[in-house]
């Protein structure tokens, strides 16, 4: 810090990383976000990436962002506005100049804005120097100048030189917040280990970077978050695919089963598959399939051998699973299928997160095909919905969906680690060798579940299959009235499971004027909405929705006790319509954003307040 | 060596033991019934557990097979055993999984599965019912229906190239290939024990009679004038010889297999290929797998047991070699290891 500059203390502050696909913003945010959590900031974050691996150089859809909100308060959204934006690029200043507050900090690499780079964004005059950004504070870093100059003795080329500048950037922004710098280099010297050259380079440009922010007085105030007020516990910074990767290894230790993944690459989910395949230590058997079917299938497989079978998938890779989801249930075995959303329909926008895939999750399968749907909303609660997806599953022999989010799986948020023993029990209903009771479908009779006989048990020899079952003996049959109770009986089973599920909770009063319902990521935005509403005096509860078939059992009773319901949604309204079909005694408003992008809290403020 | 993990039974099995309560639904005089037999016949001369055995179908005449025997066995979707029976096997590795599938099941709506199970040489094995029609729709051409064949979909003959399986399965570098004849119901037996033994995945293309849509595809290959001409038995480590009293053989010359008659030139007789089921390369393999009438006798028999390392073995070895080295042992360790901090 310069011996002038000011501290001040904020209980919160939004820093958006912003440059090209290539300029390695995900790393930079990364890193600036795990410093943070270490020192014990509370945290959430959003990565905001294009297709493209490296798309053309500056220009606006070729722009990667990682958003990150930080506080000594809870935090539950990366934030709707920036007090920082640190922007290595003329195209990606243009591209989020909106998201940034009045009077906040604009930090540019000032040797980006050539004449060439300025044109190719679309930009007819410089903003730096033409008065446009006069409602911010823009400091004008010589980042890339920064970056070669410090990396001069390396002997690297000016090309690999310039690979580094993402550190400057990262240097000048741990300086604006008193960050320590020593963290951040044991987490570049993890993230690159075995490349002392990379280490080496990263941590000179990190260096010179905070090293310009202390000695040019870049920063008249420098900022502070102290630490957040956390309950008592041990924490990380964790990703919603680490989590729900996790929350399955948890699910199969506690249950005593394998795991089993069979899945196929696609944009948001690959990185559960990457993660599970990297715990072999514990296990488990990952299975890269060669498409989607066949990646669901083998899991449909290794669950009638007794492991607890995961696929995971996208909007498109869910659509090429439909028929199978449909073998799990007329077979009855427990199977999850993931579905981190993305915005469709077809390849839609890879990289962009949706909701819309709760009618498919719900109904997209032929025949009468229910499934237990369940969705996650903050990248840390994706640990304990896979797991209770898994649970479920199991317990109940039926398969069930676990619906996140692209901005879940790829952001990021403190998590409490909890100890596998505190996590609920796990009790598969696996049918004994020799038992003379068992027959293939047989019931519990107050789960509906039947048993799950494993290959290899003896005296348990059966078949199961896709064609439809005589109730209790499993020999298949097309008998008008057993078809009709069976269909009955899966339909029942699902339903059922209200009764082992928590009752839906309620933010606020239990009536009011204006009940908000989500579901999904939607939690962070909503929640700050309406408790900001709440204290201004505003009679408005927020409800959001994890278990969705079924419904948890209060479900109606909450509903009942306000005049108005709104049902807010990234789609066209989904729940929304589940919930008049489930539950028609009502009106329901919806508020809907279909834009690729999570909602921001005042324009949920403004709708709430417009309905109120 | 075999590192096939099924147990064994501990006591005789008989064929009995793997009949099942169900009626068999198959046409009478469909192939189906042979092949049943022969499986009934054989799994007990694999000496293996009977509650070890898992049955995987698709969808087609082939695939109500897991019902008409007493095993485990899932019935599954069209063109998908061979994906549902790769978790099968992946999972438990102490199962001997069976795929029974047909022409339309792997060789069409399910071709990329069957491709890349025998590439990843899982070990299970495939009982491919090949009739070259689709008999369950009804008299539909398939992806081995011969070019030009009149069937309900094609009333002015076939246009399409059939696939010929031997080809997918070296394509592919399968390990194990065998042909036979649903009449042969002695060698079907054979056949279906060395396809247990074999460590990998084994395919087993069946020529099935269909009765109702496709008869008489494979008389050709039966007809009593020309049987002996138009079939070789390969057996490992014996001369190719076929013909009445083995009067023919098979040489390499030219870069291609040709027939010289036995006795009439020494050197010739010299020449005469002896039967290596274990070559690794499946050159011979290829070129014996694609054989036809009338210039060449169908090859029948093993026709390729190669030996590679199998994926659900290298999948338990990569396992266990990561629990021997890696410091995390269980779930609460992964979740405390890298980057955390205590509040207090």
């Amino acid at each position: 810090m310069s011996k002038n500059s000011k501290v001040v203390e904020k209980e919160s502050a939004v820093i958006k990383f912003v440059g090209d696909s290539g300029d390695g913003m995900q790393l930079t945010g990364s890193l600036f976000s795990d410093t943070a959590a270490l020192f014990g900031n509370d945290l959430a974050t959003f990565p905001d990436y294009p297709a493209e691996i490296r798309a053309p150089h500056n220009t606006i859809f070729g722009v990667s962002g990682f958003q990150v909100q930080i506080g000594s308060i809870k935090i539950n959204s990366s934030g709707d506005f920036c007090d920082v934006l640190v922007a290595m690029n003329p195209a990606s200043l243009k591209a989020n100049l909106k998201w940034v507050k009045k009077n906040g900090i604009i930090i540019v690499d000032s040797d980006s804005f050539d004449k060439k780079a300025l044109a190719k964004s679309g930009y007819e005059e410089n903003p730096l120097e033409n008065g446009s950004l006069d409602d911010y504070k823009v400091v004008k870093a010589p980042v890339s100048t920064i970056a070669k100059e410090s990396l001069s003795g390396l002997s690297l080329s000016p090309k690999a030189a310039l690979r580094s500048k993402n550190m400057v950037a990262l240097g000048i922004t741990g300086c604006l917040f008193n960050q320590d710098i020593n963290s951040t280099y044991k987490f570049i010297e993890k993230k690159f280990k075995d490349k002392d050259t990379v280490i080496e380079s990263n941590k000179k440009a990190l260096a010179a970077g905070y090293d310009y922010a202390r000695k040019n007085e870049t920063f008249e105030t420098t900022f502070f978050v102290p630490k957040a007020d956390f309950p008592k516990g041990r924490y990380r910074n964790i990703t919603g695919n680490v989590a729900t990767a996790w929350g399955f290894l948890a699910a199969a230790e506690r249950s005593g089963r394998e795991l089993f993944l069979g899945s196929y690459p696609i944009t948001p989910a690959t990185e559960i598959l990457i993660e599970l395949a990297e715990h072999k230590s514990l296990g488990a058997k990952v299975f890269q399939a060669e498409d989607e079917i066949a990646g669901i299938c083998s899991a449909i497989g290794a669950s009638y051998t007794g492991a607890l079978g995961i696929t995971t998938t996208s909007g498109p890779g869910f659509s090429l699973k439909s028929e199978a989801i449909g073998l799990a249930v007329i077979t009855e075995l427990p199977l999850v299928i993931v579905n981190v959303q993305r915005a469709g329909p077809s390849t839609g926008m890879p990289t962009k997160s949706e909701q819309s895939d709760l009618m498919q999750a719900l109904y997209g399968r032929n025949g009468e095909c229910p499934v237990i749907v369940i969705s996650a909303s903050s990248p840390a609660n994706c640990f304990y919905y896979a797991y209770e997806a898994a649970k479920l599953s199991i317990e109940h022999m039926t398969p069930a969906v676990l619906l996140t989010e692209g901005s879940l799986g790829n952001g990021s948020e403190l998590f409490r680690i909890p100890s596998v023993e505190d996590l609920p029990e796990i009790t598969p209903p696996i049918a004994k060798p020799n038992d003379p009771e068992y027959k293939p479908y047989a019931r519990d009779p107050v789960t509906l579940a039947r048993k799950w006989a494993l290959p290899g048990t003896e005296g348990l020899r059966h078949r199961i299959g896709g064609l439809e079952k005589f109730n209790i003996e499993g020999n298949p049959t097309t008998d008008p009235l057993n078809h009709e109770l069976m269909t009955k009986l899966r339909e029942d089973k699902v339903k059922r499971v209200e009764n082992y599920i928590p009752e839906q909770p309620i933010v606020g009063e239990d009536s009011g004027d204006l009940l908000v319902i989500g579901w999904g990521s939607t939690f962070g935005p909503i929640n700050t909405a309406v408790k900001q509403l709440q204290s201004e005096g505003k009679k408005i509860s927020h409800t959001h929705f994890h278990y969705i078939k079924p419904f948890p059992k209060n479900t109606g009773e909450i509903l009942r006790n306000f005049k108005k319901i709104l049902v807010c949604e990234l789609n066209a309204g989904q729940l929304v319509k589940h919930l008049r079909i489930e539950h028609p005694e009502h009106q329901y408003l919806q508020y809907n954003k279909i834009q690729g992008l999570p909602f921001v809290v005042h324009e949920l403020k403004e709708k709430f307040n417009e309905i109120l | 060596m075999s590192r096939i993990r099924v147990p064994l039974s501990e006591v005789k099995l008989t064929k009995e033991d793997f009949v099942s309560d169900q009626i068999v639904k198959w046409c009478p005089g469909c192939g189906g019934h042979a092949i049943l037999k022969a499986v009934e016949t054989a799994f007990p001369e694999t000496g293996f557990r009977k509650e070890n055995f898992a049955f995987i179908s698709g969808i087609g005449c082939s695939s109500r097979f897991p019902y008409y025997i007493n095993t485990y066995g899932i019935h599954g979707i069209h063109g998908r055993a061979n994906s549902i029976a790769s978790g099968v096997k992946i999972a438990n590795t102490g199962l001997s999984v069976w795929i029974t599938t047909g022409d339309g099941d792997s060789m069409a709506i399910g071709g990329n599965h069957f491709i890349h199970t025998i590439r990843r040489n899982i070990d299970v094995n495939i009982l491919l019912f090949n009739n070259q029609i689709y008999g369950l729709t009804k008299g539909q051409y398939s992806p081995t229906t011969p070019k030009g064949q009149i069937t309900r979909t094609s009333p002015y003959g076939t246009i399409e190239h059939p696939f010929n399986p031997a080809g997918l399965v070296m394509g592919a570098m399968g390990t194990f290939f065998a042909r036979v004849l649903d009449s042969n119901v002695k060698m079907m037996t054979e056949v279906v024990r060395e396809s247990a033994k074999h460590d990998g995945t084994a395919v087993v293309e069946i020529l099935q009679n269909c009765i109702i849509f496709a008869d008489k595809a494979f008389s050709y290959l039966t007809d009593k004038e020309q049987k002996d001409d138009f079939q070789i038995h390969l057996k490992h480590g014996e001369p190719m010889l076929f013909g009445k009293n083995n009067s023919k053989g098979i040489v390499l010359r030219d870069n291609r297999l040709q027939i010289i008659k036995v006795g009439e030139n020494k050197q010739d007789d010299k020449n005469i290929l002896i039967h290596d089921q274990y070559e690794p390369d499946p050159g011979i393999h290829r070129m014996l797998g694609f054989m036809r009438p009338p210039e060449m006798p169908r090859a029948f028999g093993v026709i390729r047991a190669a030996r590679f390392d199998t994926y659900d073995h290298l999948m338990e070895d990569q396992i266990d070699n990561a629990k021997k080295r890696s410091a995390i042992k269980c779930v609460d360790d992964l979740l405390n290891s890298g980057e955390t901090f205590e509040v207090n």
